[in-house]
């Protein structure tokens, strides 16, 4: 038996709420993070991240009471991301009971960090996320919630990542996120192909389908999702069961 | 009912004291040799480096202290690699309760990747531990390095290769996965723990 295919909720947190954007802007409501990811751990979920997408330095402090609050009701492992700049930040989530950390723009402006995380913490612990968008010149990466174009090409940030100690990468393709046509397979796979850390596919799960293709084509070891399960249109129980069904090795 | 976690040199417990009170209990976080000694049930935690967490445990005279305690003793991960005879990581002699040394995971194919992190099963399962467990119940792991399938073993998983998932002798216990991590299944393992009888 190999290791199970992962189901990951995201859920993103401003002002102590979960919100969820289409394309990265709209933001919506969607409930109590605490809550929602006790009872996404209740109906069988392998993991959840948390993302922080408040900016100030209050907020900041409401999240890391939020990730102690998780750490103490919740019994999987979790992923905290967003404004994770240096040391210090990882330092104060870990503290507070995350049991890994997701940077993406911090990583792109000092690199060296995932080599700090990793030395002080473990490559377990050290995920880093990219958003990347393909284009004329190929797959791009980019900073702020895929605000700012890079000089990265996805494919070669991500083996830097890697060599640098990355434990997982987790791939948010920008044109599928929000859309619900499914992940970016063709990426993710090549990614898998060429890195030897697992994959986690973001963005464009739509049905149950789009989540197997992840896994089959697409190659990921685990695949994230927000709002299909926040506005409960897929519910992870008969998700994992159809998805059994179809051959992939999943947690039931 | 008193219980202590080693208090070492091996990443944050903060994830096994969650999980205790989700059981009603309080634990002590101790690296005093008399309240180890005179807990009613001692968990060995640790995420890390094996080498950094023996020689913390050598300079605090924690070693001999382990060796002696006679009620149950859980490791996990890392400790239960520590509670082996050596590992390979930093070439490191353990404490020498399990007679077995403890390797480092040789991948021969790209999708067998290193560590072993994430959900996987329990099989050929033993003894009070897993009480109210099935065979194929699924585990949370995180570790590159694994013991063997040895006589004290109580679990196995397959990964690369057949390793002890968890293991027993006397009133030493161990898993390799993290039962703080492992939703229900983990609960419950734990509270099996808690339950055995002295």
């Amino acid at each position: 038996m190999a290791l199970a295919k992962r189901i990951i909720p995201c859920l993103d947190v401003k002002n102590g709420q979960t919100v969820k954007g289409t394309n990265f802007v709209n933001l919506r409501q969607a409930g109590d993070p605490v809550a929602l990811g006790k009872a996404y751990s209740e109906q069988g979920a392998d993991e959840l991240v948390y993302l922080d997408i408040t900016a100030s330095h209050e907020g900041r402090k409401t999240f890391t009471e939020m990730v102690q609050r998780v750490a103490a009701e919740i019994s999987i492992p979790f992923t905290v991301g967003g404004g994770i700049n240096e040391m210090a930040d990882v330092e104060r989530l870990l503290n507070a009971g995350a049991d890994k950390v997701s940077i993406n723009s911090a990583a792109i402006r000092n690199p060296q960090l995932i080599n700090d995380i990793t030395k002080h913490f473990g490559s377990q612990v050290c995920v880093v996320a990219i958003d990347a968008k393909k284009t004329e010149k190929g797959w791009i990466c980019f900073l702020n919630g895929g605000r700012i174009p890079t000089a990265w090409n996805l494919f070669d940030w991500a083996k830097e990542a890697c060599e640098r100690g990355a434990g997982e990468i987790l791939f948010t393709s920008m044109d599928h996120d929000g859309v619900k046509n499914g992940y970016a397979n063709e990426a993710l796979s090549r990614l898998s192909d060429e890195l030897s850390i697992p994959i986690i596919a973001s963005g464009g799960a739509g049905k149950r389908e789009h989540f197997r293709d992840a896994f089959t084509i697409g190659k990921s070891d685990a695949a994230l999702a927000a709002s299909v399960f926040h506005f409960e249109e897929i519910a992870i129980p008969e998700l994992k069961l159809w998805l059994k069904a179809e051959g992939i090795n999943v947690r039931i | 009912m008193n219980v202590a976690i080693v208090k070492y040199n091996a990443g944050n417990v903060c994830s096994v004291i969650n999980a205790l009170k989700r059981l009603g209990i309080t634990p002590e976080v101790t690296d005093d040799r008399e309240r180890l000694t005179k807990a009613d049930r001692v968990i060995f935690p640790g995420q890390g480096e094996a080498g950094n967490a023996m020689a913390y445990l050598r300079e605090k005279g924690l070693d001999a202290t382990i060796r002696r305690l006679r009620q149950p003793v859980l490791g996990i991960c890392i400790g239960q690699q520590l509670l082996c005879r050596h590992s390979e990581e930093g070439d490191t002699d353990g404490l020498g309760i399990f007679d077995t040394d403890v390797m480092k995971f040789c991948p021969t194919r790209h999708e067998d990747k290193v560590p072993h992190m994430g959900w996987n099963t329990l099989s050929d399962i033993k003894g009070p531990l897993f009480k109210g467990l099935k065979e194929k119940d699924f585990v949370y792991f995180v570790h590159s390095y694994y013991v063997p399938v040895t006589d004290f073993t109580i679990a196995t998983t397959d990964y690369i290769l057949p390793f002890s998932a968890a293991m027993q002798k006397g009133n030493f216990y161990a898993t390799q996965f993290h039962p703080e991590k492992s939703g229900g299944i983990g609960e419950r393992i734990l509270r099996n723990f808690l339950d055995l009888t002295v």
